[in-house]
């Protein structure tokens, strides 16, 4: 096993461990191929059981003998060992570091992970296309499911079957893809039945500085038009930067070549910008020793909140498109994996109820994001506490959370689903005993075989045990779009995230138990109720039969 | 009656703060207490009510080629902006207001033409609610210690003190006007709080002082100086924290930075810090605490009333926060009539002090949801009525002018108000035996800046569309509110299940009526239609060519997004004054502006205004 080989100690006794809001403990550090486990000798309850792969960095320093190791997870939290013994000191920091950056994804807990728990719905199969696709399918019949792409020849980031225009054949599919960046042909994301305006995403068109056109992709992306109806194109790039993209090759739809398409350039940033803006914002949250002038100048020096804002306000534009411009909308930017998949799925969050529910936003996620092909295993491989500087490292995932936590905070009655579950998806998305969230693509996906060796997220969440923790007592169903304020004032840091290791929520917690208690004694008052007017109805009746002979 | 230049004016728009091009046409009038703008539109007729003595400054901007531009600017936060289409009309409303906003005798403001149409037993009723007397006693007052001096007998040791007042029992009256020759204003230390809890004789005390005491000269005393800046610092940093909501459609860093740099924020965090540290000192160290400023009612009332929130849940209930600002604040002599202007006076004299410490309380209630028997509403409407000069409350500068003017027999108390209409005020997560709800509230010693956040239901309470669009106070209240009548329900059916039970055991026949049909309701606090309404999210977007044939409905469809104020501010927000029968309109419909339109997702009301699209 080549674990063993990784770990130089493991074990050492008389560490003493300290994190947020616990007594600092005493206990045996145990290192295993994928934990960081420690317990304490009294009474033999674990008292810290961490996933290697949720270390983000780790500090060492040494006091004379003892040693400390500082551990700042991918969560944000940060813990720290001392332990006695320079050499074994050493020997566990080196080996976390080894064990906290293993290359091989098959190395990874997902693929040694057995679940405790009886799987009664197999989360791989929850949410296939085809079911998806029946959804709306009884409404229109404008739209077909393609197989194009089965064996991922046509787009490596798609998933095998994707929603595209009936009119579009699969051999113009293969043309698109050609000129689109990445092979991301247009293809459908969302189907509005209110009024059957869609959102399409893709990657950029590739007509480079000689303005090539690709009489296919215009054919595309208009056959998805109703009779004299024009469409928006967001592209998520300023207008600049998709000008400069035309030198490598990219570019943008030339309204010469698309004159029913109206062109909007929504700018998202991307890549090292938002992971530096991370970086920052949780060294703020971190940082307590500065005064309140300080804090929110690097509150806004990170500019975290301008990005949620940037997103929700491409989101929100997109949305008010489809439900009040009644036109359809293509979105892109540049390889179509990452701001345009938080505006497709944001836009759907604002625009269809089915979204705020679990189920569908599972549903949501698995769709746009996981076979959409964001890069989850690239952008999710460090959080805020990596020191170097991978262009592919970015929270795009986690401002994707953001954004719905702030719809959820303007509309608390809306989602079915409550702030836990966005926290416990930003957890897994870093790191996780699941398979969900490895990989690229589907086709990477594939290739590990994922569904065979791995258990799905889904599959351990949507147990009714587990699903009550996510589900917020206050939700009651609501079938209207619900549009969100941008305004600097509504969109405030979302503490449950960022300040979580840095203030007790224990009255806030205390809250929440007592909103759900409200709740529940309402709901167990209305099922007595309801069973005595039953048995008083039941008696009446009888006495009347009494009555009349 | 005699300063209304002009009653009424005709197509008059009311604009729209957040999508300007959004406007309501309308009438305004002018009456002796308020400016009421009445929208022409037929179904909706909305009403905007505001009082004179809300008016803070006033503002006649740049002709334009629709009209002349008024800006108001109200003590509520509540900005509105009128385009009138004649000039000279304008400038006759421009200086009526003027004038209406500035009275230079108290008879001239509202509380002494409001009449709520209560006789005058319950007049009388009301002004007895909060009784400090009561609340003395509460404390366990007097005892071995304390004694209630009658020292200020008709205001003669010090005019802005209320004539009942604690000291210790070995201060004798020749000690306390020696003590009071040697402090500012004469206040000389009185008892403000005594703490029981720990029997250990420890207490907060208020008193003034221009200068500090030389620690030489008292034995046994600790200094502790805490920097709370002066009242013009506090009014400056309003003033450029109201600039920055005022902002249109601001950028996130123009937010973050203009809030940093009014430094409102830490203004409050100043204040709280030394409220924590008092807390800390009486209920820990068991240390008795002389608090004073220079005049001793500003700083040393918000940080007092700070201190004894934090240590008795008492001032933690409606009744109780009643009782804290009335003694804190009306009786000990805070300026309402200086610091909220509520007569024409000096304007560097005014000051958001009462502003700040009703700041101090949410920025707590944020941090114990379940702690506070009251909610955020509570306070806004507390606030609202410190300016409003509805009530007579917080008329005059001191209890000695309130008794001059004789108050109490000319007006009404704002508490009997609050109280009567207490079920709005409820936080529901406050249950009395709740372990939050008990004792000392301990905050975390660490700077925590983070904690202090930046109030947008107060300063921009007025923008709807900022606020989150359900509310979960009034949606748990709802249920709080069913489940009350469920437990009535099961009751009755237990008790009647019985006694058929009880019957049939006899064989006897009876005859029951038929049972109510299930009601069970949904709790639409959700206001859907805010929740459908989409705001400017696009900046300046070229609008698109394809839109003309909505350009026609521009102007049927003319309506502010603040049309559906619903429950949220139910007696404030637009008209306050719904129970007040002085105003002369025919036209006003009882229900005002608490018009709520259901609009359900396919009735597109607003689709031709989708703002994105701005030209």
């Amino acid at each position: 096993m080549e674990f063993a080989e990784l770990i130089k100690t493991p074990r050492v006794d008389n560490v003493v461990l300290h994190r947020p809001f616990y007594p600092a403990v005493e206990g045996t550090l145990c290192l295993t191929g994928h934990h960081l486990i420690l317990s304490s000798r009294q009474d033999n309850t674990e008292e810290l059981w961490l996933l290697h792969s949720n270390i983000d960095a780790i500090d060492k320093r040494f006091v004379g003998s003892l040693g400390t190791i500082i551990i700042k997870c991918k969560d944000f939290r940060i813990i720290q060992l001392d332990i006695p013994g320079m050499e074994e000191c050493l020997n566990i920091a080196s080996s976390i570091e080894a064990l906290s950056t293993l290359d091989s994804i098959t190395l990874m807990y997902p693929f040694f992970y057995r679940p405790m728990f009886e799987v009664i719905e197999d989360g791989w199969h929850s949410f296939l296309p085809e079911q998806e696709f029946e959804l709306y399918s009884s409404a229109t019949s404008e739209w077909r499911l393609s197989y194009v792409n089965k064996e991922f020849a046509v787009c490596p980031s798609y998933p095998p079957i994707v929603t595209v225009p009936r009119s579009i054949d699969d051999e113009a599919l293969r043309k698109v893809a050609t000129f689109r960046h990445g092979g991301r042909f247009p293809v459908l994301s969302y189907y509005h039945k209110k009024n059957g305006m869609v959102i399409m995403r893709s990657g950029q068109p590739l007509t480079g500085t000689n303005g090539r056109r690709c009489k296919e992709d215009e054919k595309l992306i208009n056959a998805t038009l109703r009779a004299g109806k024009r469409g928006y194109i967001i592209d998520t790039r300023s207008l600049n930067v998709a000008q400069q993209a035309r030198a490598k090759g990219g570019g943008f739809e030339q309204e010469a070549h698309y004159p029913q398409w109206r062109r909007i350039h929504k700018s998202i940033e991307r890549y090292h910008i938002l992971q530096e803006s991370l970086i920052k914002l949780v060294e703020a949250c971190n940082d307590q020793t500065h005064n309140m002038d300080r804090w929110l100048s690097k509150l806004e020096a990170s500019n975290w909140l301008t990005h949620i804002k940037e997103i929700l306000t491409a989101a929100c534009l997109a949305a008010q498109c489809i439900d009040r411009e009644g036109a359809s909308i293509l979105i892109h930017g540049t390889e179509g994996t990452d701001s345009t998949l938080q505006v497709t799925s944001l836009a759907q969050i604002i625009l269809e109820p089915r979204s705020r529910t679990i189920r569908g936003f599972e549903a949501l996620i698995e769709r746009e994001w996981l076979q959409a092909g964001h890069p989850f295993q690239q952008r999710c491989a460090q959080s805020a506490y990596c020191n170097t500087k991978q262009k592919w490292e970015a929270p795009v995932f986690l401002l994707f959370l953001d954004c719905v936590w702030q719809i959820l905070r303007q509309f608390p009655c809306s989602f079915e689903f409550n702030e836990n579950f966005l926290i416990m998806l930003f957890e897994h998305a870093y790191a996780s005993q699941f398979g969900t969230f490895l990989g690229n693509n589907e086709s990477e996906r594939c290739k590990l075989k994922l569904q065979q060796k791995t258990m799905s997220l889904w599959s351990w969440v949507n147990q009714p045990g587990e699903l009550s923790k996510f589900t917020n007592p206050l939700f009651e169903a609501n079938n209207l779009v619900i549009w969100p304020s941008v305004a600097p004032q509504s969109l405030p840091l979302w503490e449950g995230i960022f300040l979580r290791w840095n203030r007790s929520s224990k009255y806030l917690d205390e809250a929440y138990e007592e909103m759900v208690n409200i709740i529940e004694y309402n709901k167990e008052l209305q099922a007595k109720v309801n069973i005595l007017r039953r048995q008083l109805a039941e008696l009446e009746t009888e006495n009347g039969m009494q009555e009349s002979p | 009656m005699e300063h209304i230049r002009t009653p009424k004016v005709e197509n008059v728009r009311l604009v729209d703060r957040v999508s300007p091009k959004k406007a309501a046409l309308g009438t305004l009038y002018l009456t002796a207490t308020h400016v009421i703008f009445v929208e022409n539109s037929p179904d909706t007729r909305k009403e905007t009510w505001i009082l004179h003595s809300q008016i803070s400054t006033i503002e006649k901007q740049a002709t334009t080629a629709t009209g002349c531009p008024l800006l108001i600017r109200c003590k509520n936060f509540q900005i509105i902006q009128l385009i009138i289409p004649q000039e000279r009309d304008c400038h006759d409303v421009y200086i009526s207001l003027i004038r209406l906003a500035r009275p230079v005798k108290y008879e001239e403001l509202y509380c002494f033409s409001f009449n709520p149409m209560l006789d005058k037993e319950e007049r009388e009723q009301g002004w007895v609610l909060i009784d400090l007397s009561e609340e003395y006693k509460r404390m366990g007052l007097p005892n071995h210690h304390w004694q209630l001096s009658d020292v200020n007998r008709d205001y003669r040791v010090c005019d802005s003190y209320p004539t009942e007042l604690y000291v210790p029992k070995s201060a004798t009256a020749h000690i306390i006007v020696g003590s009071s020759k040697f402090r500012s204003r004469r206040r000389f230390p009185v008892l403000s709080y005594y703490y029981k809890d720990n029997h250990l004789n420890a207490m907060a005390n208020r008193a003034a002082g221009k200068g500090y005491e030389n620690e030489d000269n008292y034995s046994n005393i600790k200094f502790q100086f805490i920097g709370i800046e002066n009242i013009h610092v506090m009014r400056n940093s309003l003033q450029k924290m109201l600039e920055v909501c005022e902002l249109k459609s601001p950028s996130m860093s123009d937010f973050l930075w203009g809030l940093e740099n009014s430094g409102w924020l830490r203004h409050i965090k100043a204040i709280m810090d030394a409220g924590i540290f008092i807390a800390k000192a009486v209920s820990e160290e068991g240390a008795s605490v002389l608090v004073h400023c220079s005049d001793g009612w500003d700083r040393t009332a918000q940080v007092c009333s700070v201190a004894s929130l934090l240590l008795d849940p008492h001032y933690r209930t409606l009744k109780g926060f009643m009782v804290l600002i009335e003694k804190d604040w009306i009786s000990f002599g805070h300026k309402f009539n200086h610091r909220y202007g509520n007569l024409d006076g000096d304007p560097k004299e005014i000051s958001p002090v009462i502003d700040q410490f009703i700041e101090c309380v949410w920025q707590l209630m944020e941090q114990f949801p379940c702690a506070f028997e009251f909610n955020e509403r509570f306070l806004i409407h507390i606030q609202h009525h410190i300016y409003s000069c509805q009530f007579g409350n917080f008329l005059c500068n001191s209890q000695k002018e309130r008794r001059e003017l004789k108050i109490q027999e000319r007006t009404y108390s704002l508490w009997a108000h609050l109280w009567k209409n207490r079920a709005d005020y409820l936080n529901p997560l406050f249950r009395a035996d709740h372990s939050q709800t008990q004792g000392t509230l301990h905050l975390p010693t660490a700077p925590c800046n983070f904690m202090y956040k930046f109030w947008s239901g107060m300063y921009n309470r007025f923008e709807k569309g900022m606020q989150p669009r359900q509310s979960v106070t009034d949606y748990l209240m709802a249920v709080k509110e069913e489940t009350q009548q469920l437990e009535e329900e099961l009751e009755a059916l237990e008790e009647r299940l019985e006694k058929i039970q009880k019957v049939q055991l006899n064989c006897t026949k009876v005859k029951s009526k038929q049972s109510e049909p299930s009601k069970h309701s949904g709790f639409s606090t959700s206001d859907n239609s805010i929740a459908n309404t989409p705001q400017d999210y696009s900046g300046n977007m070229k609008s698109f060519p394809s839109r003309s044939p909505s350009q026609g409905d521009e102007d049927s469809a003319l309506i502010l997004t603040q049309d559906n104020l619903k429950s949220s501010d139910p007696d404030l927000s637009a008209n306050s004054d719904q129970e007040s029968g002085v105003e002369d309109l025919s036209c006003r419909s009882p229900s005002g502006g608490e018009h709520a339109p259901s609009e359900d997702s396919g009735k597109d009301r607003d689709s031709d205004e989708a703002v994105f699209l701005t030209a």
